[in-house]
């Protein structure tokens, strides 16, 4: 069977892959293109963990097939930081010490930064209510929900 | 899965025609949330997968004149959800919508797809039902249109025949007075499957109900259009008497499955409970409470 041929940006660079019709983004960016980042716990969108930025939306990359990313511009945790700095929801995790055995926490930061980039300053019902779809059995959740509300605060200080 | 042939159609015509040809063997892909679970666990096994996100009218949301909104079949909860218009006009059928899943879900998911998946508990159906919508549908002998409370024949299955395909989702007219809400009881307080669903959509004028519509999700094979509520609600002022006599219609109504999440008796008086509820919130919305 031939392979689909796809053209698309990831972290802002092009990217050209060979996917089969059955391979979900998720298997494309961990087998083929080696971003690792992104986990694979549930595979049926109820854990977050696979969570990318699709076209500016928080999409969990085990539903959606490689095949789809045709012509699309997506985000992962991979392109999060730059030039070595961390990104200030990264760097306010550590800080926080809002992660422990670190598989959902690129989930988690996606779908914070997602949250940011459509509301800069949320409330905390918002924040949880937004980071409803990542689940962590470490932390409480507690810890991540302050570090998002941080990091919203220092944005607003610092424009 | 590894049969499987992907087509991303750029047109209806070419999604109906490779949909045909396939003769039963594809399946349409919108936002894939229960697709692509169902396929991954092997509940459906399509040789043809026809991705359908590309095609212009799936994919819009057209005001097509003032208060009047057409969906397209495949657009995105988040996407809906930042049209403010839209939003004031069918807050009903917004909440319902935006019930469904995680912001990664509502990233991808669609009505169209809720109501094609064609679960008697899909969230945003009895909100469209009771909204009036109708199914906007095109296949290899042409067009046609399908009232939502029509649109479901049994749990999992739908009136679309071979090579048809859910285009959109077309809303009357809103009247002004108008408004709707959508109530679910769930085991658990989010991400979970109704165990009794209730839309319901109102205008009052003086005091005057003039138009109502009610319905009922999980309670029975297919979602319900409660006629009989449009019958005693219209030319009422809507008092506790009148939504009583409607509650016990509703609970009439119910023919639900006997389960883990809920008993027959248990849905049924839950439905009659929530219709009330339901009806209030859509008049206080219309009252600007």
């Amino acid at each position: 069977m031939s392979k689909i041929q796809i053209s698309t940006k990831i972290n802002d660079e092009n990217v050209e892959y060979l996917c089969e019709p059955h391979d979900t983004m998720l298997d494309v960016l961990r087998n083929q293109l080696e971003l690792t980042g992104s986990k694979e716990s549930c595979g049926s969108g109820d854990c977050g963990s696979c969570s990318i930025i699709l076209d500016g939306e928080l999409v969990c990359s085990c539903l959606m097939l490689a095949a789809e990313a045709e012509g699309s511009k997506l985000e992962t945790i991979e392109g999060m930081s730059e030039g070595g700095k961390l990104h200030a929801l990264q760097q306010k995790f550590l800080e926080k010490a809002a992660l422990q055995c670190g598989i959902c926490t690129p989930g988690f930061l996606m779908a914070s930064k997602a949250l940011l980039d459509h509301n800069p300053s949320p409330t905390e019902t918002e924040v949880r209510f937004w980071l409803a779809g990542n689940l962590c059995r470490c932390t409480g959740y507690d810890k991540i929900v302050k570090a998002v509300l941080e990091v919203a605060d220092d944005m607003k200080e610092s424009a | 899965m590894s049969e499987t042939q992907y087509l991303a159609a750029k047109t209806i015509d070419e999604a109906v025609n490779a949909h045909s040809k396939a003769n039963g063997s594809a399946r349409f892909l919108a936002g894939g949330t229960d697709l692509l679970v169902q396929i991954k666990s092997g509940i459906k096994k399509p040789n043809l997968v026809i991705d359908v996100k590309k095609i212009v009218e799936l994919n819009t949301i057209d005001e097509v004149s003032e208060n009047e909104f057409i969906v397209g079949a495949s657009v995105s909860g988040a996407n809906l959800n930042r049209n403010p218009k839209f939003s004031k006009l069918w807050p009903g059928v917004l909440e319902a919508f935006r019930l469904i899943g995680s912001e990664q879900i509502q990233g991808r998911a669609s009505l169209g797809g809720n109501l094609c998946n064609g679960s008697p508990a899909g969230d945003s159906v009895p909100a469209l039902i009771a909204a009036g919508c109708k199914a906007l549908i095109a296949g290899p002998n042409g067009k046609r249109e399908v009232p939502i409370e029509d649109f479901h024949t049994g749990p999992g299955k739908t009136v679309l025949e071979n090579g048809e395909m859910l285009v959109s989702l077309k809303f009357p007219k809103r009247e002004s007075n108008s408004s709707d809400a959508y109530l679910r009881m769930t085991p658990r307080t989010e991400m979970d499957i109704a165990v009794v669903g209730c839309g319901v959509s109102i205008s009052i004028e003086n005091n005057l109900c003039t138009s109502a519509r009610v319905s009922m999700g999980a309670v029975a094979p297919t979602p319900l259009l409660i006629n009989e509520a449009t019958n005693i609600m219209v030319g009422s002022n809507l008092n506790s008497e009148i939504l009583e006599k409607v509650s016990r219609l509703c609970m009439d109504a119910c023919n639900p499955i006997d389960d883990k999440r809920g008993t027959i008796e248990y849905r049924t008086k839950v439905a009659g409970v929530l219709f009330k509820r339901t009806a209030l919130i859509a008049i206080d919305r219309i009252k600007g409470n």
